[in-house]
């Protein structure tokens, strides 16, 4: 068991803090340039997050990313890079809309067609990341570039199905699938001062992250997965069949992939069209980049993702371009690696330093201290 | 989490029996694909699989590709895997179209390359100063630089005359030129329909009329790669950077600096690419690179890590996408194209004695010829696919004859032996 000293918890929020408080300088002087106002920019995005319709829009984008952030944590765990959950996503919601839309389900008891729904995402989307799989255990293909590849068919095929199953949206040039009539809706939960709904599959987001954190931290199956990651060779000889890992965690990571997209299928949307979110499977790598594939670390940077993109919406009227959000975002995400970088390699100094004390000889090689 | 990810199933590559093919070889087997091509035109009767007109447009097409291609090629040459090709493209694109709609066609090729450039110097600090994962840190670029480039885009087009919040004002088209005398000569061959002749001749018209200057420069710039990377003591040096760090700088080569050099380069190739997508298609906009930049990294790996065999994967997947705004007799040939490409992929694999793969190509070969012989037509919305679809069949059924650097994707850090 680790000790939770004061020292660590600041070295594990140095970097996260430090990131966001880099970002957002960043951010200030790329405004500074362009002639906007940093405070004025700040103060409409807090005055639109403090609304309840952002706050509720917030939480259900929240709910969305960090569904797609577990999806990836998952392979992140064992040094499995699912580039695809983007793609899994989408497949997967779109053939679940298309099943629950179907006429056949609308006679059918509520409980047996949510269930149903979302089995088939998951496992639309289990099977998606599944080619990658085997491609990776059978003929050693990068799981990058197979998702990849993945990612851009997947928005083809996409395209063709979603042809062949849509019936035209009411009143726009949208095409969609057939919405999913009454019984076959999670309802959402109200919000006073909202119309917008908090999604109820927010609760599925929940039990996703219990499951993922007992699994991860409680079964052997989560051990033998961040020991294949951490040393794939240590693994091999403990007696861990990489092989078999490689292909279960990636047909979990789909699996999570393929939920992506119930909440807003079933909670607002109610039948998958063009205007589907893409880009999803991104943000889950960033959201659990952030998070360092903790739980409850994901969720925070979830529920950050979640603020930011929302309340980001106000910006085109005060006459900021919103994109300075997205931005800030990208250079979250990159000087949060480094900093965790940084931080690690601060940690590693100190031991050598600890232990070089510890054998009574502290004075350093040059190349240590260079580092 | 540590780079390079995870080694299992990888099957490494066995040393090749014999030499290299001959130029000869090339010539031949380059013959031989148009003569297939010629032979499924006349079955089908697709004139617009060889029309000069295909040909051109698929040239407009494969430079975008094949500049993003030599980006990743520098860039994993030297050990850095780059998956932030398509956000360096984006910038490259945006920098076209605010330098193009001022100072013209060059002064945006020059500008593109040089914030695509930009886009690499920063991969390069956050994978080799800081010894970032390379595709964190490529992922990091591809989400910062569509933000970056559409926010630009709102400050600086928005008022602009021509402009809008997510399009450039109109850019001038670089100068075309022709080899003169050949167009009509080549243009009546064309017409006449013979078998391998007319085909020979839309290919080489395709390829001398009307040539925009940006795809002389785009080819150029493959032969020089060629050049340096493998004819000089810089491009040596560089190689050895992706295959044996630790032995390069045991022998006294500057490791990071010259991943450095190779990064930066790569985003330069990559803007210069975006830049001119721009150019030719004579305004930025947003979204305009599609995913091309991972089509790039697709035609590299099609290449084997290979300027040559680039050309050629950049040259198929630019031939796929002119394809799809040709007519759909031409788009549905393209499957029985695939049928025999994998029917000779399951040959070849079957004398080199790999049974069950030889098997899988030759089911999927005959998958596709039967899907040709019983429909009538390819939806258009799959043809987009095909690139990615060819990659991932090349690197499930053939990928033993790939070989990517030894120390691809692996974060170097002076003084640790990995």
């Amino acid at each position: 068991m680790r000790r939770l000293t004061l020292r660590a918890v600041l070295l594990a929020l140095v970097a996260p803090v430090g990131a966001l408080v880099f970002a957002a300088l960043v951010c200030a002087v790329i405004l500074v340039l362009t002639d906007h106002s940093p405070a004025g920019t700040v103060e409409a995005m807090v005055n639109s997050a403090q609304r309840p319709r952002t706050l509720v829009n917030s939480l259900n984008s929240a709910t969305n990313y960090y569904l797609s952030a577990v999806a990836v944590a998952i392979g992140f765990r064992m040094n499995l890079f699912n580039i695809g959950v983007d793609g899994q996503y989408r497949m997967a919601a779109l053939l679940a809309a298309g099943f629950a839309g179907a006429t056949f389900m609308d006679s059918l008891p509520a409980v047996f067609r949510i269930a149903t729904t979302i089995i088939l995402a998951m496992a639309v989307g289990a099977a998606w990341a599944g080619i990658a799989a085997v491609l990776k255990v059978t003929r050693g293909v990068s799981e990058v570039i197979s998702t990849i590849m993945l990612n851009a068919i997947a928005t083809y095929l996409g395209q063709y199905l979603l042809l062949r199953l849509a019936v035209p949206v009411a009143g726009s040039n949208n095409i969609g699938t057939r919405p999913i009539t009454e019984g076959g809706q999670v309802p959402g939960f109200d919000y006073p001062g909202s119309t917008s709904k908090v999604y109820g599959l927010v609760l599925l987001a929940v039990a996703v992250g219990v499951v993922y954190w007992f699994v991860m931290s409680r079964t052997r199956f989560g051990f033998d997965l961040k020991a294949t990651g951490m040393s794939e060779t240590a693994a091999v000889a403990s007696g861990v069949s990489v092989r078999r890992m490689v292909l279960y965690s990636m047909l979990l990571s789909g699996g999570v992939a393929g939920l992506v997209g119930m909440p807003q299928l079933l909670g607002s949307a109610h039948s998958y069209s063009l205007d589907f979110p893409a880009g999803l499977g991104f943000i889950g790598i960033a959201v659990a980049l952030l998070g360092r594939n903790h739980p409850a670390g994901m969720a925070l940077a979830a529920l950050l993702w979640g603020v930011l993109d929302n309340s980001a919406n106000s910006l085109d009227v005060a006459g900021v371009p919103k994109e300075i959000v997205a931005i800030m975002q990208g250079v979250i995400v990159l000087s949060v690696v480094i900093a965790y970088e940084l931080v690690r390699r601060y940690k590693v100094r100190v031991e050598q330093n600890r232990v070089g004390k510890a054998l009574g000889t502290t004075t350093l090689p040059a190349e240590v201290a260079a580092v | 989490m540590t780079a390079t990810g995870l080694s299992v199933g990888v099957e490494t590559a066995p040393a090749r029996r014999g030499g290299r093919l001959r130029g000869r070889w090339y010539l031949l087997i380059a013959l031989g694909a148009i003569a297939v091509v010629s032979l499924v035109r006349l079955v089908t009767g697709a004139d617009d699989l060889t029309s000069s007109g295909t040909v051109a447009a698929a040239l407009t097409a494969a430079v975008p590709i094949a500049m993003a291609g030599l980006g990743g090629l520098w860039a994993e040459r030297a050990g850095v895997v780059n998956i932030g090709l398509e956000g360096m493209m984006v910038l490259g694109t945006w920098g076209a179209g605010y330098a193009g709609y001022q100072w013209g066609p060059w002064a945006g090729l020059v500008f593109g390359l040089l914030l695509g450039a930009l886009g690499g110097l920063l991969h390069a600090v956050a994978t080799v100063t800081f010894g970032v994962d390379h595709i964190i840190s490529g992922v990091a670029i591809n989400l910062l630089a569509p933000g970056a480039a559409l926010f630009l885009s709102k400050q600086y087009f928005s008022n602009a005359p021509g402009g809008g919040q997510k399009q450039s004002p109109p850019v001038d088209d670089a100068p075309r030129v022709s080899v003169p005398g050949l167009s009509s000569a080549l243009g009546d061959l064309e017409r006449k329909d013979w078998f391998l002749v007319s085909d020979a001749a839309g290919l080489l018209r395709g390829l001398t009329v009307e040539v925009s200057m940006l795809t002389i420069l785009a080819a150029l710039l493959l032969v020089g790669t060629l050049y340096v990377l493998w004819r000089t003591p810089f491009g040596l040096r560089l190689r050895s950077c992706g295959e044996a760090p630790v032995a390069a700088e045991s022998l006294g080569v500057n490791v990071y600096k010259y991943k450095y050099y190779a990064v930066v380069g790569s985003g330069a190739f990559a803007g210069l690419g975006g830049a001119i997508l721009a150019i030719s298609s004579s305004q930025f906009r947003d979204g305009q690179t599609g995913g091309r930049g991972f089509i790039g990294l697709a035609a590299m790996i099609f290449g084997n890590w290979r300027p040559g065999g680039l050309a050629v994967g950049a040259g198929l997947f630019g031939y796929t996408d002119a394809m799809q705004l040709r007519g759909s007799g031409a788009v549905h040939a393209l499957l029985l194209l695939l049928a025999i490409g994998l029917l000779v992929i399951a040959a070849l694999q079957w004398r080199a004695g790999r049974t069950v793969i030889a098997s899988v190509a030759a089911v999927l070969g005959v998958a596709f010829g039967l899907w040709f012989g019983t429909t009538d037509e390819l939806p258009a919305e799959l043809v987009g696919s095909a690139p990615y679809v060819v990659t991932l069949l090349v690197l499930a059924l053939a990928s033993q004859r790939l070989r990517p650097p030894k120390a691809d994707g692996k974060i170097y850090r002076r003084g640790e032996t990995g």
